[in-house]
Order: C-alpha cells, then structure tokens, then sequence
C-alpha cells in the first residue's frame, strides 16, 4: 500500500540495532571517559532516529541535550570525583542479568500485543493526538502542533517541568557551592596555547546565541521553543567559560544573576496564569489573558496576516520565555557548579 | 539534466559517506593519539563535505542549498578547531607521537615500548593489551 | 513477516532499556550507575516516539495541503489513505508523544546533574565511589560507634 516507505522502517532498525550495540558497548566498558564519550555518540544516533519518526523538536532537544549538556555534566563529575574506571566484579553481573532478562521477557511479551508500528488508527493515534491536530491551529494560531500543546493545551504540566528544572539547578548548587567569587584568569602559557579555540569561539558564540534566540522566536511555525533555545543559549555561555576560562565568563554573568534569572522564569511562567485568574478565567487559560477592552485596541498589523489569537499568542510567547530564562540560567548554573568546585578543589581548598 | 544532477549526487553521498566508514576504520586502527586525530578529521571534513555536495546536487537550486552551504562553513569552522583542541590536550598530557618505529622520549623514560604520561600517572603501553574492556 | 518488523521497533527498544537497568544494578561505580540510568531514560522516550510514529506521516507541523512539500509528500501515498487518515489533505504523526518526551528530556538531564552532585559530594566524603567500599567504611564506623558507645 505504501511504496517507498519500507526503507524508511528498514533504517528505523537499523538505527535501532546501532543504539543496542550502543547500550552493550556502555556496559562492557569499564572506563568511565569511554562510557561517557559513547553517551554522547547514543544521544546522536538517536537525534538521527528521531528525526525519521517525524519528531523534530524532540530530535533537537536530545541533539542539544545529550549532547552538549549531559556530556559537560558528567565530565565534570568525572573530574570532580577523579573516577576512572570501575572494578572487576564477575559475580555483580549474574543477578542483575537475571533481572534485566526476566523484565525484559515480560515487557516484549507485553509489547507483542500492541498495535502495529506506524498505525494511524491505534489507540494512541486515533482519539486525543488527531483531536489536538485538527483543533490546535485554529485555537491557537501556532502552526506547531506541538508547541500549541505544549504551551497551552498541557500549559500545566509543563509548569510543572520548569519547575522541576529550577529545582534541580537549586539543588545541584546548594550541594556544590553557590560560587560566587569568580576563580581567576588562565595562565598566560594556556592563553597562548588555546589561541585556535579562543579565536574560534569567538566567531561562533554570537552566532550560537542568535540562533537561539531564532529558535526561540520560531517555535510557533517551525520546530523549536523555550527548551531548545534555553539549552542552546546555555551552550553559548558554556563554550565562552571553556574558551576563555571560568572567570572571564563570571564576570559578564555572575552566578547570583543567572539564579536570579532562573526564578524570574518560572514567576513569570507562574505569574501569567494568575494574570490569566484575575482577568476571571482559569489559571493559565490564555483567552482570558488580556482585558477585553485592550484586546479591542491592538491595530490588526502587530499580530501579522490571518492571527486573530491574542490571547493565545501573547501567552505562548510569554510562557516560552519564561522557559527560556529557566532553563538558560539553570543549565549555566549547573556548569557553574561543576567547574567552580572544580576550580577550588584544584586550588587545594578541598581534599 | 535534473535527473542527471541528482544521480551525481547521490554519487557523491555515497562517496562520502564511504570516507566516514574509512576515518571510523583508521581511528580504530592508527596506532596512536595523532595520527588517529588525523583520520578522525577526514570523517569531518571529507566525508561531510561530499555528503553535503551530494544533498545540495540532489535539492537543486532552492533556499535549502543556501542552507546545506551554511552547514557546511559551521563544519569548516569547527572541525579544525576541535582537532586543534584535541591536539593540544594529547601534547599536554605527555603523549609523543610515534614517528614509524621509532619514538622521541621524554627526558626520564627509560623503556621506548611503554612512554610515560606527564605526571607519571599509568603508563600507555603499545600495542596495547587486551584487559577486558577498555577502549583507548 | 511485516509482523515481525514491525515489532521488532519495540523489542528493540526495551533490548536498550534492559540494558540500561542492567548497568545500573550491576556495577558499583556512582558514576556508571547514573550513566546507566540516562541510557534507561532516553530509551523510554524512545519507546513512547515509537508509538506515535504514523506511516506516511510527517512532523506535526501544520502545511497547506496544495504546497509543493504536501504534494510531494502525497505522491507516495494511496489517496483513500490520505482522505482518511489526513488532517485537511496531509498526513500527520502524533505530536501528544514528543510533547511528553521533549520535557522529560531537559528533565533528565537536570536530575542527572542533581545524582552526580551527590556522588561528587560522596567522593569528597569517602575518597571513592563504588559503592560496596562506600557500605564497608560505613559498617566499620558504625561498628566504631558501637564499640565506643
């Protein structure tokens, strides 16, 4: 029925059976560098994955995520807890094998009896998913469905995950240290060795922040919005701090402004749904976000050809931004702990 | 002619694509730090670049070509600089590169198969041994 | 045999996220046990982008059914399936998945930092971090605090 499109599944497993070799080779390893690297490589493989399931946004934010992120956070750790290698352990392995494989049993003996990979009238699929895509344009003016759904139909969950965010920031620096001093400048040797990375990053920070802020501002009509433009931008930061060294980069942002800005996300998030109350709708409903009679007033030229949501709009831009500050200033806080504790301990501070 | 286009394109998808395998084969197979930074650059700057010639051969002439080209100057831009960074870590660490057989050593060595790491810290050993599980 | 691979998506999926919680009860480095449980993580959104995934389908972002992209798109598709399958001429995959996946990526990658925050705080106070010397230190101070007591 669908010609052309089994090579599309054919790529999928294989893709897929990469990710498994992937998963063993994490397991085999008893490096901690070679684990971390070979994290990095499963998080690429499945952005590529994810790209061919038709999930862009997702795809972004692992690329982004898994990465970038997630690789600076466990090589700092790596750093901070001077871990290498594990230890031999032969007979750790019979038991947890036994239990991965009983699980696992269990989970494919379940899986066999869900519906056919790619069909459009399973459960999943059929009810609420074609819901949110025949209505969410026309209810809400973003042509993303999955903005739209993120930023309003589920607007309270992902409250709630912004919350999560700050909260995990909050508690990754009450447990290393809220640095606030900023270490030092690199040696005068390592300026002039690290001249094709500084050099480089300098032509490229600005470029990296401007597209998060495209990405930022496209999450309406493209893939993109608050999450993938906050970790980017964060990426900037993050590749200023290793070009340039820990200090130069928190002198431009100290550390009590990027938490500082962290809260300010999830109060403006939290704060446009109490707008939202005292203009008498719902908590985060955005079609009671504005007085009607300012409503009235908006010229038809500020929200462009055809978008008669205002609401709407103003509360997705709103809430988006809230995310970007949270999650920016949340990831830059995580490598501000890391690396500030690393700065110290290398100083001798700590044993 | 279009077709044409894209049939050489394809063909130099292909082509690159082959080059990746061949830079992931030479990184395994190298026999040090270097030279393997070396063959990891060729999947970087060879193979995308073939790959993206390919894609742009293959898309014609719309704004998606003006895209694959900007792709291709970020590659341009990062990949020497990372290979630039990772050069300057191995130097750093101690790590001399072997030159055929033979290798400079580093004043206190004493043994050329097992070159010593700047802070004395496990020896590297070539060829390395197989202890179960570690990937140099 | 579409069957077969057609489950064969899931069962590798859960291959991968066994995987991962083998790693996490089987080895006693800190370290490599979060690592274990970010590869656990990402394969159970993985699971879910699976599920959403419609044949034919393209990423849920709103196109007009008379551009250039849709038409290309409706070419390789049998008609009937478009008209009834589609959203306003074009065939869509679920966006309810990649919403619920996308926050729990970022999600993760927070806690991940918050687990190894611990571990860099465990080291300083052990000087290790596999866990069977973390539980043998521990047992001998309590039985230093036994006999003292």
């Amino acid at each position: 029925m669908i010609a052309g499109l089994d090579l599309n599944l054919a790529m999928e497993l294989v893709l897929l059976g990469m990710l498994v070799v992937l998963a063993g080779a994490i397991a085999y390893t008893r490096k901690l560098l070679a684990a971390v690297v070979l994290m990095g490589v499963y998080s690429l493989v499945s952005t590529v994955w994810l790209v061919l399931m038709d999930a862009p946004d997702v795809a972004f934010t692992e690329a982004v995520v898994g990465a970038g992120v997630s690789t600076i956070v466990l090589l700092g750790a790596m750093l901070l807890a001077r871990g290498e290698s594990e230890k031999h352990g032969q007979a750790r392995m019979i038991a947890p094998a036994l239990l991965a494989v009983g699980v696992g049993g269990v989970l494919v003996y379940a899986a066999l009896g869900l519906p056919d990979f790619g069909n459009p009238s399973s459960p999943a699929n059929a009810y609420v998913g074609r819901a949110y895509l025949e209505q969410a344009t026309s209810h809400t003016g973003a042509a993303n469905v999955v903005t739209a759904v993120l930023a309003s139909y589920r607007g309270f969950d992902t409250l709630g995950e912004t919350a999560v965010i700050f909260a995990a920031g909050v508690g990754v620096a009450l447990l290393l240290g809220f640095v606030e001093r900023s270490p030092g400048r690199l040696s005068a040797s390592a300026e002039e060795h690290h001249v094709v990375l500084r050099v480089t990053a300098k032509l490229l920070i600005p470029v990296i922040a401007l597209y998060a802020f495209y990405v930022q501002f496209h999450g309406e009509i493209s893939p993109g919005g608050g999450f993938q433009a906050g970790v980017i931008l964060a990426v900037a930061v993050i590749l200023h701090a290793l070009a340039f060294g820990l200090g130069e980069t928190m002198k431009a942002l100290p550390a009590g402004l990027v938490r500082g800005c962290a809260a300010l996300g999830v109060l403006v998030y939290a704060g446009l749904g109490v707008v939202s109350i005292a203009n008498g709708g719902g908590f985060l409903d955005y079609d009671h976000l504005l007085p009607r009679d300012i409503e009235a007033q908006i010229p038809a030229w500020l929200l462009g050809p055809g978008n008669h949501h205002w609401g709407q709009f103003a509360g997705i831009f709103g809430i988006e931004l809230g995310v970007l500050l949270t999650v920016a200033a949340t990831m830059v806080t995580l490598f501000y702990s890391f690396a500030g504790r690393a700065a110290s301990t290398v100083r001798g501070v700590r044993r | 002619m279009a077709d044409l286009l894209a049939l050489a394109g394809g063909g130099f998808a292909i082509a690159g694509a082959l080059l990746s395998i061949l830079g992931a084969l030479g990184v395994l197979r190298f026999p040090d730090v270097y030279t393997r930074i070396h063959a990891a650059s060729i999947t970087d700057t060879g193979g995308a670049t073939l790959m993206l010639l390919g894609l742009g051969l293959i898309a014609g002439a719309q704004f998606l070509t003006l895209k694959l080209v900007l792709v291709w100057v970020l590659i341009l831009i990062t990949s020497p600089a990372a290979a630039n960074a990772l050069a300057n870590a191995a130097h750093s660490s101690g790590y001399t590169p072997w030159i055929g057989a033979f290798r400079i050593m580093r004043a206190g060595e004493k043994d050329p198969a097992r070159p010593a790491s700047r802070d004395g810290a496990a020896p590297q050993a070539w060829p390395p041994k197989d202890d179960g599980g570690t990937i140099e | 045999m579409t069957w077969v691979l057609s489950h064969l998506n899931y069962v590798a999926v859960i291959v991968v996220m066994m995987t991962g919680l083998f790693i996490v009860f089987s080895t006693s480095n800190l370290i490599k046990r979060m690592i274990g449980l970010a590869v656990f993580q990402t394969a159970t959104g993985l699971f879910f982008i699976s599920l959403a995934k419609v044949s034919g389908g393209t990423a849920a972002i709103r196109i007009g059914a008379d551009g250039p992209a849709a038409k290309a798109l409706a070419q390789q598709l049998d008609p009937d399936y478009v008209a009834q399958h589609g959203v306003d001429g074009v065939v869509y995959s679920n966006p309810l998945p990649h919403v619920l996946i996308l926050t729990a990526i970022v999600v993760g990658v927070a806690t991940l930092a918050v687990g190894l925050a611990i571990a860099v705080r465990i080291r300083e106070s052990y000087a290790t971090i596999e866990s069977d010397e973390i539980a043998a230190q521990d047992r001998a101070g309590a039985r230093e605090a036994g006999s003292a007591s």
